[in-house]
């Protein structure tokens, strides 16, 4: 098990090397560092003190060396636009994007997973039909049309739930702005997760629905029918958990992508997240922060997927022999 | 016909009809079977692949596969057509009257549940026993079925098991409600040759023991010979020669059924292929007029073309050919 | 209890009557299915409208000499201050919506094309080397692969924008956007294609054929090329297809948050991203109809994807 634990970690780390390979090059050659410190009319000597003391003329590999250190003491250096170290931007929206990927994932897994089910096991009838209907429109609508559409029909026609923003947040521990302790926190939750999370539960749905059907012809469901088992034992009890051991890697991928996709959600809501921070980053060339996301997305990203692997030997037995092998 | 046994016949099929209704028309798998199965006999039935063997197994359980369905005939267990039976019906006699033995024991068993799981919930589902005691019942089968310290391998996975030591565990859930009749689709086929005939031997001691009625599947006329006490011969749907094992094996009447009598090997190859016999079984949506047999028949007349033999009493067995038409 | 299927049945005859039996329906499965057949004629209208677009608009969008903005949003003929002209109304600009919108599915539909062809390309290169060359070559290609795949297509399609914009400084938006927009889909959507390709080749390249022709000496690339692509190119119709959706999607997402194609070359996502500006004071049929079509148009695709994708499948039938 340490093992397997250990070469996953190596795994990810050489993942993560990768992308901090990555957001060097575009740091140092597509960015001017030296531009997040000096201003148009800085004298021209002054430039070349900056760029000495930020070391642009040692070797690049030495250059790489000190960005990799930086940042893995989350020193990302200092935003273009706001003149101010990118962690600090990206720390103060974190919490906004983090709990709304939470609770759209949430809302995705507890619907999808269900509808999925369903859809499976009753496949011809009408309901079954209807919601592999939805979940095509689901996947074919974009995001920000679906958010659109929302906000037309619940704050602009209806107005019961606000457009845009947290509503009312509260720090905690200090550090933590919450939406999840005020009842206007919670309503303004609603339309954003909603959004950000139906495409993911659609396609968890489709995911869990082709899925059981697959593990509905296999042998060992042919044989639980032979031995005579209830409809429900071989429904719930042998299909349903075969299907869900899959599906547990491709939803955990899903959900990663939940916190890149918030991009799209959290400008449509002015949600005030580090997706809506990277996109004013793209639109003004502010490299440093761009450089930052993509590294923190993919650290994200390894992470849920380091669990899910973890996750996956802990349900099924198959794994767990060859891990502790 | 010989004398009418008091007691009815375990399994009985008269005339069953399976039908695939496709969009190109219904191709129909199994076109008039009728066999028997006294009470404690083992009946082997062989052929070809694609001729039927499965289907018929899958037909007499309920669980043929839509768009598969039984257009006509009657299935008999003990008497009682149970063919028509609603589903709910059919599964307690599923498991409880007859037990299921499938080809590839390494797909067979859920292999997120332990065995002795699997097992328990067998057990749980047509006896009215507490968790224990079908607990102690399974550990009692898997020792019965040959699985050393079967009190501490309940709780492994299948997985853990060798392939011959899973068909056992498959062997005992099939037996784990004491069935009247087990129905075994090739038990041994996707096993390594060393355990086939242990596992064949566990299968048959076991049936013997119970007096449990054995549907026997198999390519192998080996096992046949051995383990058999009567034989259906199936071609392209249908039976063509039924009979004591001693009379099909050593003297086959039907042409087809000597072709795969001649073609049987030495102990543990299985033929791949009936060398004696020129060509190959017909598909289904090709199956000839007549005798399905005549295209690649030597004793072909005019009128196998045309007119179907039916099953007719020949010696011991029965003969589907007109060359042993009564009066020939 | 083993019914044969074309994947796992024992008898060869069975195997050669059912694949026989797949090819010959696509054209009954076609006709069975009413839902495609309707996303089928509404995907051929739309391509069709987009192609003929300066024949059917009423006016050319992208001519600044045509539109007025005096004619800014005019709301659609059926309503109070309608204006015949304009059927489906204008836009801020005063662009007709109607019009805008057939230029606009034009410039979605090019991109998304192109942007498919170019993922294509790199996928089904990639995937022929890597699975025909293996070890290293192999390696390094996957892993690749792998590191993408961590990002979500819309991110890479957005950081691709970020880094050629930083290049490119000074030079307008127009002059690089289309070609900017068709390298982040090329770019993002390769993997899935150099996957399954790869996962073919793999098989493939053992066999009889593909010893053959490197017995008689031909050169690799005839190799890949004449022997081995028509032989694997089977399953990227259906990516393909579902591919084109997700294309158009993400031009229309880019466009719509501000980094795609600008409101002087608006394209579907871009109208989109006007008329969401317009919603609050009522202005509805700016958002909608593009809108609208948009939906209609990836839905038909992805309709026919999916019905592709099930009737190719001979585990469904
Ligand atoms: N779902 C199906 N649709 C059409 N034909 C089928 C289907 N399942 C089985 N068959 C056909 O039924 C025949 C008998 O199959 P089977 O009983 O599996 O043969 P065996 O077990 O003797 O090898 C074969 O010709 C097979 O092609
Ligand atoms: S009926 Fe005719 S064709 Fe059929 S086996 Fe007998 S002799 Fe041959
Ligand atoms: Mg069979």
């Amino acid at each position: 098990m340490l093992a397997f634990i250990i070469r996953r970690i190596l795994q990810s780390c050489m993942v993560l090397l990768t992308v901090a390979l990555l957001a060097f090059t575009m740091f140092r050659f597509v960015g001017d560092p030296v531009a997040q410190i000096v201003s148009l009319d800085t004298p021209a000597e002054e430039v070349r003190k900056v760029r000495e003391s930020l070391g642009l003329d040692d070797p690049v590999i030495v250059q790489m060396g000190r960005y990799l250190y930086k940042a893995v003491q989350l020193d990302f250096g200092i935003s273009y636009q706001f003149r101010q170290p990118v962690i600090e931007l990206l720390a103060e929206r974190a919490p906004a994007t983090l709990e709304l990927a939470l609770i759209s994932s949430l809302l995705s897994l507890a619907i999808g997973i269900p509808m999925g089910v369903y859809t499976a096991l009753r496949r011809d009838s009408v309901f079954a039909r209807v919601f592999q209907s939805i979940s095509l429109v689901g996947v074919s609508l974009p995001t920000f049309l679906i958010g659109i559409l929302l906000i037309y029909l619940f704050a602009v026609t209806l107005g019961w739930l606000p457009s845009f923003g947290r509503g009312q947040v509260v720090t905690v521990s200090g550090r933590w702005s919450t939406g999840l302790l005020t009842a206007s926190g919670l309503k303004a939750l609603i339309l954003p997760s909603i959004t950000l999370g139906l495409y993911q539960m659609t396609l968890i749905m489709r995911l869990v629905r082709a899925e059981m059907l697959e593990v509905l012809r296999s042998d060992h469901i042919k044989f639980a029918r032979a031995r005579g088992l209830t409809t429900r034992a071989i429904h719930f009890r042998h299909a349903l958990k075969s299907t869900l051991v899959p599906v547990i890697t491709i939803a955990g991928l899903q959900l990663g992508s939940i916190i890149a996709f918030a991009v799209i959600t959290e400008t449509v809501f002015q949600w005030p997240g580090m997706g809506a921070l990277f996109l004013k980053a793209v639109q003004n060339v502010d490299i440093p922060i761009m450089a930052a996301y993509l590294m923190i997305i993919s650290a994200l990203f390894v992470t849920i997927n380091m669990v899910v692997d973890l996750l996956y030997a802990f349900v099924d037995p198959r794994l767990r022999a060859t891990i502790k092998g | 016909m010989t004398s009418q046994s008091l007691t009815p016949p375990v399994l009985e099929l008269r005339n069953l009809v399976v039908e695939f209704v496709t969009r190109h028309g219904t191709l129909r798998a199994l076109d008039g079977i009728s066999l028997s199965i006294a009470p404690g006999e083992v009946l082997g039935v062989v052929g070809e692949s694609g001729a039927g063997k499965s289907l018929t197994g899958a037909a007499v359980i309920g669980l043929l596969e839509p768009p598969g369905r039984i257009a006509s005939g009657e299935v008999l267990l003990a008497g009682q057509r149970i063919d028509h039976l609603p589903m709910e019906d059919l599964r307690h006699i599923r498991g409880k009257r007859i037990g299921t033995i499938f080809q590839d024991p390494l797909t067979s068993l859920d292999p997120l549940y332990r065995v002795g799981e699997q097992l328990i919930e067998t057990i749980r589902t047509h006896l009215p026993v507490s968790e224990q005691e079908a607990r102690a019942r399974a550990i009692a089968l898997l020792a019965e079925v040959g699985i050393p310290a079967s009190e501490k391998r309940i709780d492994g996975y299948p997985h853990e098991f060798s392939g011959g030591m899973r068909q056992r565990v498959v062997i005992a859930l099939a037996l784990a409600a004491e069935p009247e009749l087990i129905i075994a689709d090739e038990p041994t086929t996707a096993l390594d040759v060393s355990v086939q005939a242990q596992i064949i031997a566990v299968l048959k001691k076991l049936c013997r023991e119970r007096g449990t009625a054995v549907m026997l599947i198999t390519h192998d006329m080996g096992v046949i010979a051995e383990t058999a006490d009567r034989v259906a011969v199936m071609y392209a749907g249908r039976v063509i020669e039924i009979g004591p094992v001693r009379d099909v094996v050593k003297s086959p009447k039907h042409p087809y059924a000597k072709g795969l009598m001649g073609s049987i090997p030495a102990l543990d190859e299985r033929p791949e292929r009936l060398l004696q016999i020129e060509g190959a079984m017909p598909r289904l949506t090709a199956i000839p007029q007549g005798c399905a047999f005549h295209p690649r028949c030597p004793h072909v007349m005019p009128r196998c073309h045309e007119a179907r033999p039916v099953l007719e009493a020949v010696g011991a067995g029965q003969v589907a050919c007109f060359l042993h038409e009564v009066g020939q | 209890m083993t019914i044969p299927s074309p994947s796992t049945g024992p008898s060869s005859s069975g195997d050669s009557l059912w694949s026989r039996i797949m090819a010959h329906d696509l054209t009954y499965l076609f006709f069975r299915s009413p839902l495609t057949v309707v996303a089928a004629i509404l995907s051929v209208a739309i391509i069709l409208a987009a192609l003929l677009a300066p024949w059917l608009a009423s006016m050319d969008p992208f001519d600044p000499a045509q539109v007025f903005l005096a004619d800014a949003n005019i709301p659609p003929v059926w309503q109070d201050g309608g204006d015949p002209r304009f059927v489906l109304g204008t836009d801020d600009q005063g662009r007709d919506l109607y019009s805008a919108i057939l230029y606009g599915m034009r410039v979605s539909l090019v991109i998304g094309l192109s942007g498919v062809a170019l993922a294509a390309t790199i996928g089904i290169t990639l995937g022929l080397v890597a699975g025909y060359l293996g070890g290293r070559v192999d390696a390094v290609i996957m892993r690749v692969a792998d590191v993408q795949l961590t990002f979500p297509a819309i991110l890479i399609a957005l950081l691709v924008n970020g880094v050629v914009q930083a290049l490119s400084k000074g030079t307008s938006r127009e002059t690089w956007a289309f070609g900017v927009l068709i390298l982040s889909i090329g770019l993002s959507f390769w993997v899935q294609y150099a996957r399954t390709i790869r996962g073919s080749t793999l098989i493939e390249k053992n066999k009889d054929y593909i010893h053959a022709a490197r017995l008689v000496g031909q050169p690799t690339p005839l190799i890949l090329l004449r022997h081995l692509l028509p032989n694997v190119i089977g399953p990227v119709l259906v990516i393909l297809t579902i591919n084109l959706g997700l294309a158009i999607i993400t031009e229309a997402t880019l466009s719509f948050l501000g980094v795609g194609l600008p409101p002087t070359q608006p394209s579907l996502g871009t109208l989109i991203s006007i008329g969401n500006k317009y919603l609050f004071s009522g202005d509805w049929w700016i958002v909608t109809f593009p809108g609208l079509t948009l939906a209609i148009f990836v839905l038909s695709i992805n309709l026919i994807g999916d019905w592709l994708r099930d009737a190719l499948n001979p585990r469904l039938q």
